[in-house]
């Protein structure tokens, strides 16, 4: 599907990669050490899956990434801007090139799903065109194309809270893709979902993410919904990264070392059969 | 069925826990009831010739006197402006100390202060306020028309700090998160939330100041309640009952109309 | 790319129809009409607004310090507002009951005792407990039998309309079970309706209660009894100091009916 009007994409350095973080650290006030040097790159758009037990920073990372949490220490590029230390309105317009989506989908309710959609759209249109709700045409167009796409359309007058939870978080995946990003932000997107529609959903992030040629950083909890749908898979333990390496090389040695020990066997077996799926 | 060992006898359980406890509140009310009484003089005589009163009273409001249009109709419009006008000022004035009022809001200090502010503002009837503005700008709605603005005020920032610490934050991250600025963000995630219940809490509020602006009169702040007042003290009674009359129509309808938009606003 | 997108898909969208637009335009109209209408006719001397703070301002420091001497004179007034409040409401609650069963669709007798029930109940409420005094003062004369009778009345119609609501929302369950043993009109209310709307009654008569404590405070204006009459004699007679005694004791007292209140209702639920 052909991507809405390419602006907003930051400038392109050769042999930059799209997303570098070096040494990022998170200490909340009450002491406690959420993030202690996290250090990756993503060269091409993939979708890389964030892995690890509860407390182990998955949260805390991507929030930092586009610094609704700020971090404490540490350099996130994207592409080749430097995120951390950037004043308001440049943050803005970096924030513009990520799309977030979100656990608890995190719609307005009481605004229809075509508003929820535009809402994607805000960082390109001043306050009064948001305020008036007057968007440019091909935005229009976008979003309708976009709820096609999602498997929404003639929902777009529909309020937010009268869809299911899967057609909720479709409408969060399109918002966050109205942006036209480089870099997907998911934060545990399946969590709130039945299996089957966690599948459809997980599905969906990939298929788009590939179409608009955007790298995907995920969080997931699910081990084997991780290994079916993702290219990449980072496991973090403690604030730090445990393990990066193609999704197929995650073995029950790594899953003990990141999330203790277990039987893994089952979850690796059920995970080749994702793939077959897939 | 052989019912031989049974107890043959079985009483509910309580409201107040065991069977004594209830005995004990049964005889805290009774002796409440006769020291209450007791200490407030009140003697079956004058309840009874009250009766009596009573009766002459109703007779002599039937039929009602609905001559003196001219100071009845004026006495109502004055009422319902200053509800009008004072809900509409109270929802105005209320955005800033509801705003100060919201713990998620403001900063510690000033949220203190303006919960400090609005318990104090609650307490007090609105006949209390009523005086004082009329001693402070003399007789008259004007004096009506800012005790209610101020009751009005008082009541909307309570609600609105209540709506504003209950918004749900996270559509507000989500559109920080696409770079929206904060203009928009306030347009797009808190005030879908809050504008209908608002708006319900206005419309409630107007239904009130219509009932509390016929009585602010009373004491001299305009409106038909100083009508009401003199007409009793004159012991002209069939006015005094067209002027009740005239009352619960406009409170009425004035509910009626309030109910009829809030289920609208749904 | 873009165009091809413009071609298949609208490019328009519009939030509310062009109906809906013009409705929400009338209602602005007619707000905005209503405010200049109210405003305008009400004939406010802007030029009072100017000085109003330095005069509220004066007025507060002239209550400082509050005559604390005067604290016992108001104690015995206090105490009978508070009995007022209570034995008010209580003969509220008595009479709202029957009024409530007379009230309720599915208790009433047909439609004319309907009628009735609603006449009373919108009678009732629409009137304020001020001018309820203002009446039973006529009636029996000044003090506080007036003002028990003043928040009686205006009680009524209060809990009897909730509790009609609460009747007409009762479960059908328990009642069709009750009926079907044979039992009485009267036994089927007993027992089947009753339990169902006790806690809303209990509820709403706290809640009633804390708002009579506050309405009590001044009866006395009218000569209903409670410490109204007090605070109405000292501001007329200028004695600031005894003024700030009175608005703090009123302050306390109704500041510990509502948290009494609070703690009842939030044990119930």
């Amino acid at each position: 599907m052909p991507a809405v009007a390419a602006e907003g994409r930051g400038p392109a350095a050769p042999g930059a990669a799209l997303l570098t973080i070096e040494g990022l650290a998170k200490v909340y006030p009450g002491g406690t050490q959420a993030l202690a040097g996290v250090s990756f790159a993503i060269e091409r758009p993939e979708v890389v899956a964030v892995i690890g037990s509860s407390g182990a920073g998955k949260s805390t990372l991507i929030r930092c990434i586009n610094r609704l949490v700020e971090p404490t220490a540490g350099s996130i590029r994207l592409g080749a801007t430097e995120i951390v230390g950037l004043p308001a309105g440049e943050l803005r317009a970096a924030r513009r090139r990520i799309g977030m989506i979100f656990q608890e989908f995190n719609l307005v309710d009481r605004l229809t799903v075509m508003e929820n959609l535009l809402s994607g759209r805000l960082g390109s249109v001043g306050f009064f065109a948001a305020l008036l709700r007057r968007y440019p045409p091909q935005d229009i167009a976008g979003a309708f194309a976009m709820l096609d796409r999602v498997g929404l359309a003639g929902l777009h007058d529909s309020r937010a809270d009268a869809l299911s939870g899967g057609q909720r978080q479709r409408v969060g995946i399109g918002r966050a893709l109205m942006q036209n990003p480089e870099l997907l932000l998911v934060d545990e997107p399946t969590a709130s979902l039945d299996p089957k529609t966690a599948r459809q959903i997980m599905r969906l992030i990939r298929a788009l993410a590939q179409e608009r040629g955007c790298a995907a950083l995920v969080n997931i909890h699910d081990v084997a919904l991780a290994q079916g749908f993702a290219d990449r898979v980072l496991g973090l333990k403690a604030g730090r990264v445990a393990f990066d390496g193609r999704a197929g090389e995650l073995t029950p040695a790594v899953l003990t070392d990141i999330y203790g020990a277990e039987d893994w066997s089952q979850t690796i077996r059920r995970a080749d059969e994702e793939e077959a799926a897939v | 069925m052989n019912t031989a060992g049974y107890p043959t006898a079985w009483r509910p359980p309580s409201f107040f826990g065991t069977r004594g406890r209830q005995r004990l509140a049964l005889a805290g009310a009774l002796a409440y009831l006769a020291v209450s009484i007791g200490t407030l003089n009140i003697d079956p005589q004058r309840v009874l010739a009250g009766v009596g009163r009573a009766i002459d009273l109703f007779g002599r409001m039937i039929p009602p006197d609905f001559s003196r249009t001219g100071l009845l109709f004026r006495g109502m419009v004055e009422s319902l402006q200053m509800a009008f006008a004072a809900t509409l000022a109270g929802v105005v004035l209320s955005v800033p100390l509801g705003i100060a009022a919201a713990r998620n809001l403001a900063p510690r200090p000033v949220y203190l202060a303006a919960r400090g502010l609005i318990v104090v503002g609650r307490t007090f009837h609105e006949v209390i306020i009523a005086i004082f503005c009329v001693k402070l700008f003399g007789f008259g709605p004007v004096a009506g028309l800012i005790t209610l603005a101020i009751s009005s005020t008082i009541f909307l920032a309570k609600m609105l700090a209540e709506d504003i610490e209950n918004v749900r934050v996270g559509p507000i991250e989500a559109l920080r998160a696409t770079g929206a600025g904060f203009g928009q963000v306030v347009v797009y995630a808190i005030v879908p939330q809050v504008l209908t219940r608002t708006t319900g809490t206005a419309i409630y509020r107007l239904d009130a100041n219509v009932r509390h602006s016929t009585i602010v009169g009373i004491v001299g702040a305009g409106g038909i309640g100083h009508t009401l007042s003199a007409s009793f003290s004159r012991y002209d009674y069939d006015f005094a009952a067209a002027i009740l009359l005239c009352i619960i129509a406009l409170v009425a309808l004035g509910e009626w109309f309030s109910d009829w938009v809030r289920r609208r606003l749904r | 790319m873009t165009a091809d997108l413009a071609a298949r898909y609208p490019t328009i969208w519009r939030r509310r129809s062009r109906r809906e637009s013009v409705i929400a335009w009338l209602w602005v109209a007619a707000v905005a009409a209503a405010s200049v209408w109210s405003v305008s006719a009400l004939d406010i001397e802007w030029l009072f607004f100017r000085d109003a703070h330095e005069q509220a301002i004066d007025l507060a420091q002239r209550m400082w310090p509050p005559r604390w001497s005067y604290l016992p004179q108001v104690v015995a007034p206090l105490i009978e507002t508070i009995h007022i409040a209570t034995l008010g409401t209580a003969i509220g609650v008595v009479f709202s009951l029957p009024l409530a069963f007379l009230a309720a669709r599915n208790t009433t007798a047909n439609g004319f005792t309907w009628a009735i029930g609603r006449a009373l109940l919108v009678g009732s409420r629409s009137v304020n407990t001020v001018i309820w005094g203002l009446l039973f003062v006529a009636i029996f004369g000044p003090g506080p039998l007036a003002g028990i009778a003043a928040v009686a009345a205006r009680s009524v119609g209060f809990l009897a309309k909730l509790v009609a609501e609460a009747i007409e929302e009762a479960d059908r369950g328990p009642i069709e079970a009750i009926e079907a043993t044979g039992a009485s009109t009267w036994q089927v209310y007993l027992v089947g309706i009753l339990p169902q709307v006790m806690p809303v009654l209990i509820g709403t008569t706290v809640y009633r209660w804390d708002i009579n404590v506050r309405e009590s405070s001044v009866l006395g204006f009218v000569g209903a009894g409670g410490i109204g009459i007090y605070l109405y004699a000292s501001i007329n007679q200028f004695a600031w100091q005894q003024v700030a005694v009175v608005l703090l004791a009123i302050l306390a007292v109704v500041i510990a009916s509502e948290a009494v209140s609070a703690r009842i209702r939030a044990r119930i639920s």
